[in-house]
């Protein structure tokens, strides 16, 4: 049995919160001066080139690259040969991201009930999943997950029926409709299967795969190159001013689902599709 | 490139599509702060700034981090503030900056009021913190990043989304780019 402290988890997150909000992971950046260069609109190409400059200003001060850093969300994958000694994990997350928004002075976004919308003051409570995983290792993946994209996602019950076009249409009309609001070109997490709140996890937790990672299942492969294809014939473009390059990825998660079913789920991240990983 | 200068003055010939550099004096104002604006218009009450003319920039922007005027700073979404508009047009407002398209009914009303909706560059908060040369809170400093501020700007970047003549980039753009193939590939 490995010990992983309080300490360090709250450590650790705090410097993710800090890495994931001021530097774009290189395959994000890479993908978008890809997109730069393949986009046909002018004033498209012109979106993507302020886009790159200002996250090589942000990286270089450092400061926030988009204000909206976002509700936390953190991916906990904990080995079951771990204790966590010092205190709860989830409070661990929870302090690690009080300190980091505070100390790097990131926006305070998250208000305490949906309703009565006064803010917490200090961006928590992230939203965490845990998961049990086999070993003795405990694997944290934190995004901070910006809400002009989060809104824009969607879940919906098809019917077994429906089958794989069902599934295309869903996705499509969620990006059109979505048009510039969550800052295109985006990346496109799509969950299929389970039940509703599992479609839509799994949907989040695509998010979190690297870009040009196909799913290892042939079929969903296959899905996640023609729906990219799709998407982009949408015309959205960069901010939905209209251009080629609509989503940078469309990833697909999936798991057994019920005989009468067909959840599909989509989450969408902007183009700051911002994470970071650590394992402890 | 038009330079502009805000207050705004004549913006009839501004094009949707044109791009834009805009200096002078904007007021930031998001969801909350709206709702808390109509109600003093509501009840016949002062703003706590001068409308007339004026352009809101929809932006709740990061706290300022030690030798920074400001934290990363770009648009937020405007629909959101579809509903809350439209009073502030009719009441002085000429120009609001965000991103993303906005409902019918306040395009109609950008029209009809000679107004124009610019679009920021979204996720580009940090190179548009860089154009913010000062900043204070005018209102309603008890919602922190949701407070009105008022900003001096220098040459902002921005696109003419909607402008007063019926032109919308969101419309015209995206049927310019959709393939026409894709109807009959999700059949």
């Amino acid at each position: 049995m490995r010990t992983v402290d309080y300490t360090q988890i709250v450590e650790s997150v705090r410097q993710m919160c800090l890495e994931a909000n001021t530097v774009l992971p290189p395959d994000v950046e890479e993908a978008l001066a890809a997109a730069a260069r393949a986009e046909a609109s002018p004033v498209g190409r012109d979106v993507l080139r302020t886009v790159l400059e200002s996250a090589a200003i942000a990286k270089a001060k450092p400061m926030a690259i988009c204000q909206d850093t976002g509700m936390v969300v953190v991916l906990a994958e904990l080995g079951q040969d771990v204790h966590i000694t010092g205190g709860l994990l989830t409070d661990a997350i929870n302090e690690g991201v009080r300190q980091g928004y505070e100390q790097f002075y990131f926006r305070k976004s998250v208000v305490e009930d949906p309703l009565l919308r006064v803010n917490t003051g200090d961006n928590t409570p992230a939203v965490v999943h845990i998961s049990l995983v086999p070993g003795d290792r405990l694997r944290l993946l934190l995004a901070p997950k910006g809400f002009g994209s989060e809104n824009m996602s969607a879940v919906k019950m098809l019917k077994p029926a429906e089958g794989e076009a069902g599934v295309k249409q869903f996705v499509v009309q969620a990006v059109s409709q979505a048009g510039g609001n969550p800052c295109p070109p985006i990346i496109v997490g799509v969950g299929l299967g389970g039940t509703m709140e599992q479609a839509a996890l799994l949907a989040k937790r695509a998010l979190f795969r690297p870009i040009g990672q196909r799913s290892p299942k042939d079929h969903l492969a296959r899905l996640e190159r023609e729906l990219l294809e799709l998407v982009n014939k949408t015309g959205v473009g960069p901010m939905g001013f209209g251009g080629t390059q609509t989503a940078l990825e469309v990833f697909v998660e999936s798991y057994p689902t019920h005989i009468a079913g067909l959840p599909v789920a989509v989450n969408i991240n902007c183009h700051a599709a911002r994470h970071s990983e650590v394992v402890l | 490139m038009y330079a502009l200068t805000a207050p705004l003055q004549d913006i009839g010939f501004l094009r949707a599509g044109d791009r834009v550099e805009l200096s002078g004096i904007i007021y930031t104002a998001r969801d909350a702060a709206h709702q808390r604006l109509i109600k003093l218009i509501d009840e016949g009450r002062k703003l706590p700034f001068d409308l007339n003319r004026a352009v809101i920039y929809y932006v709740g922007p990061c706290p300022a981090p030690p030798g920074e005027i400001i934290g990363s700073a770009g648009p937020t979404t405007a629909t959101r503030m579809d509903d809350l508009t439209i009073p502030l047009l009719e009441h002085g407002l000429k120009g609001m900056i965000g991103k993303g398209n906005r409902s019918s009914a306040v395009e109609a009303a950008i029209s009809r009021h000679g107004a124009v909706y610019f679009a920021a560059v979204g996720g580009a908060g940090a190179l548009i913190a860089q154009c913010i040369k000062e900043v204070e809170v005018v209102a309603y400093s008890d919602l922190g990043p949701e407070a009105v501020h008022r900003m001096v700007v220098d040459r902002l970047p921005l696109i003419v989304a909607i402008d007063s003549h019926g032109g919308n980039i969101f419309r015209t753009g995206v049927a310019q780019y959709r393939d026409p193939s894709l109807e009959e590939a999700l059949k």
